[in-house]
């Protein structure tokens, strides 16, 4: 069974709003998203900002509220739960987010940032109880335990993050949505990170959703590969597939763009001309129509839907062939 | 003559016990025309150098303890404020990280354009050189832009403006400060594309800081590593990032994630970049570097010449150097 199934997910943000009337227009930040998430998998969400990868990650924990479509988690519609029944679930969903300066409080220290979600969970009985696991989590980050009562500000950006990880992890959850987790960091400190998710998955079979906007490191983290443009999927597959072959003219550009460190390769760029379109108001057919190098007149009109490919690799285009 | 020529530059902050040099003894030297890329990660003193290069790092709190900026001959350091004033837009020119932070939110862009046109080349401080400008740096429709607002842009656009407005003082050398790192990976390729075209259009020499090791090989002619306020390895571009020789250097290139590569483990740098003010003693990499040796924590190595052109911070260099485990894609 899945651990993660999200089925024509959508949310909708109101815009501009009348003091009495009816809500004009939406940012369709998410559009009808589905994709599964295998328990102990990491599955990769790459795009560019405005795509709705952020909104997606988070509606899929229910950090936002959907506006339509069924989040099955662990086979149970949470798309539908609220208070204390969803908190209770929350416990198998964490998070862990970009900005390790703004994410954690800093006027707490680590041990009551960490605390805090064992107290909320019931995960500690007692005081050293709960001092023990503290230490055994900072550990496992790669900290050490007398960090406990230090306060955020002592620390690196690469720490921060470390802390972010142990909260998230405190509570044992199956399935971690990681917000850019690296992006904010020094380059030598990015691989401590993603080393470090890896070795946590491998310890506690944790399924991770990577939200990221770097092609490189996505790659190398994800089994699976999600490329959302314009709040939807337009190509996804196994990760190596999709960068060694990529259907969608979207994914190649995306690909081409990301600068490789060999001033002798080969690798010829796409530039895409402009810039994302507003998903207020979407372009009509295939939303990637007017940046597209190679579309046709009925990419204007008709809306290209997800076809598959190749086992497992889908691409909504209408030109991308087997 | 060599257009900047940075000689054994030092810049302090604080005094007194607590002074902390955030630069320690730069040395460097751009021709006309040349791109140099200037590579460091956060506190590596690489932000601080480009900005000494027009004296724009306020003083106090910064001091300049030593050393000299020429620029066409001319020491920087010792200019009245006169002449820095021509030097800064003008001969040199500065592109910055957030384009939506250096663009001023209450005028239209086109005014901001003219201004720094009013100063340097009055003669055509003119709606029609702002068009020739925008057109330039290839913003579709520029004469319906001029009125806009920084807001109305999107940020791949506004640091187009950005790069405009550097550019209409015909500047020697344009000095871009991660100027792409607010940027989308499709916008950024769009960016270091104009980026090289303009500098052969406009033969300008261009200093480019950066953190990522894939620009430096996009549009450098030479790159120069910084760690910790000093240059640690110098030279070529493409015999830095193919042979590299100082063990920082080495890591760097294979802690970054190689879309062609297939790696189980990424190799991490252990450790964090130390911070300004507390840089460990004898190398500063040592408590970081995988082939350290009992000595490094000792004795300072000095930035030496191994070859025609490339300068290396690690007396241990050359008996670190296997052939064929030097880079991940070798």
């Amino acid at each position: 069974m899945n651990l993660l199934e999200i089925q024509d997910l959508k949310v909708h943000f109101p815009v501009a709003q009348r003091l009495f009337g009816r809500t004009k227009e939406f940012v369709r930040a998410v559009d009808g998203v589905s994709f599964t998430i295998a328990p102990g998998e990491t599955v990769g969400l790459v795009g560019e900002s405005g795509c709705g990868k952020t909104t997606l990650g988070r509606a899929a924990i229910k950090l936002v509220e959907p506006t339509s479509g069924r989040i099955m988690f662990e086979g149970e519609d949470i798309a539908a739960l609220n208070g204390k029944e969803l908190r209770a679930r929350r416990r198998r969903f964490q998070m862990i987010f970009q900005d390790p300066f703004g994410s954690l409080d800093p006027r707490r220290t680590v041990s009551e940032i960490i605390g805090e979600a064992l107290e909320i969970h019931g995960l500690a009985p007692d005081a050293s109880a709960r001092r023990h696991r503290i230490d055994a989590l900072l550990k496992d980050v790669g900290l050490d335990p007398s960090h406990a009562s230090r306060l955020p500000h002592e620390f690196s950006g690469g720490q921060r993050q470390r802390i972010g990880i142990a909260r998230a992890v405190a509570v044992e959850p199956k399935l971690i949505v990681c917000d850019e987790p690296v992006s904010a960091l020094d380059v030598s400190v990015q691989a401590q990170i993603i080393n470090l998710l890896q070795d946590l998955q491998s310890m506690h079979g944790i399924a991770y959703l990577f939200v990221a906007h770097d092609l490189a490191v996505v790659k190398h983290i994800s089994r699976r590969i999600l490329v959302m443009y314009l709040g939807r999927i337009v190509e996804s597959g196994e990760a190596k597939e999709v960068c060694r072959a990529p259907k969608h003219p979207y994914t190649q550009a995306l690909l081409s763009a990301v600068p490789v460190v060999d001033p002798d390769s080969k690798r010829q760029r796409i530039l895409l001309a402009g810039d994302v379109p507003s998903p207020i108001h979407p372009p009509g057919g295939c939303p990637f129509h007017p940046r597209c190098p190679v579309a046709e007149a009925r990419c204007k009109t008709e809306v290209p839907p997800l076809r598959e490919l190749g086992s497992g690799h889908w691409a909504a285009c209408h030109l991308a062939t087997c | 003559m060599p257009l900047l020529e940075i000689k054994n530059l030092q810049v302090e902050f604080g005094s007194g016990a607590s002074a902390a040099r955030a630069v320690d003894g730069v040395s460097l030297s751009l021709e006309a025309g040349k791109t140099l890329c200037l590579v460091g990660e956060s506190g590596s003193g690489k932000s601080v150098t480009a900005l000494s290069i027009a004296k724009l790092v306020p003083s106090p709190p910064a001091r300049y303890v030593g050393g000299e900026i020429l620029i066409e001959g001319r020491d920087v350091l010792k200019m009245s404020s006169r002449e820095l004033r021509d030097i800064r837009g003008g001969l040199v020119s500065y592109v910055f990280q957030e384009p939506g932070a250096s663009l001023n939110p209450v005028f239209r862009i086109g005014a901001q354009i003219k201004e720094s046109l009013k100063y340097h080349r009055p003669a055509v401080a003119n709606d029609a050189e702002v068009i020739r400008l925008l057109k330039l740096v290839g913003i579709p429709a520029p004469e319906s832009r001029l009125r806009n607002y920084p807001h109305e842009l999107s940020g791949g656009m506004q640091q187009r403006v950005m790069i405009a407005m550097a550019l209409a003082s015909q500047p020697k050398l344009l000095v871009a400060d991660e100027p792409t790192t607010a940027l989308d990976v499709t916008i950024q390729a769009q960016i270091i594309e104009l980026l090289g075209d303009l500098r052969k259009q406009l033969g300008m020499a261009v200093l480019l800081i950066t953190h990522n090791l894939g620009i430096v090989s996009d549009l450098a002619d030479d790159v120069a590593v910084m760690y910790a306020g000093q240059i640690v390895e110098h030279g070529p571009v493409r015999e830095v990032l193919q042979r590299p020789l100082h063990p920082y250097t080495q890591a760097l290139i294979q802690s970054v994630p190689d879309l062609e590569a297939e790696v189980e483990r990424l190799t991490a740098i252990p450790g964090t970049v130390p911070l300004l003010g507390s840089f460990p003693s004898g190398c500063r990499f040592h408590p970081r570097c995988p082939k350290a040796q009992a000595s490094c924590s000792k004795q300072a190595p000095e930035l030496a010449s191994v070859k025609a052109g490339r300068r290396v911070r690690c007396p241990l260099w050359d008996s670190l150097l296997e052939p064929q485990t030097v880079s991940h894609r070798a």
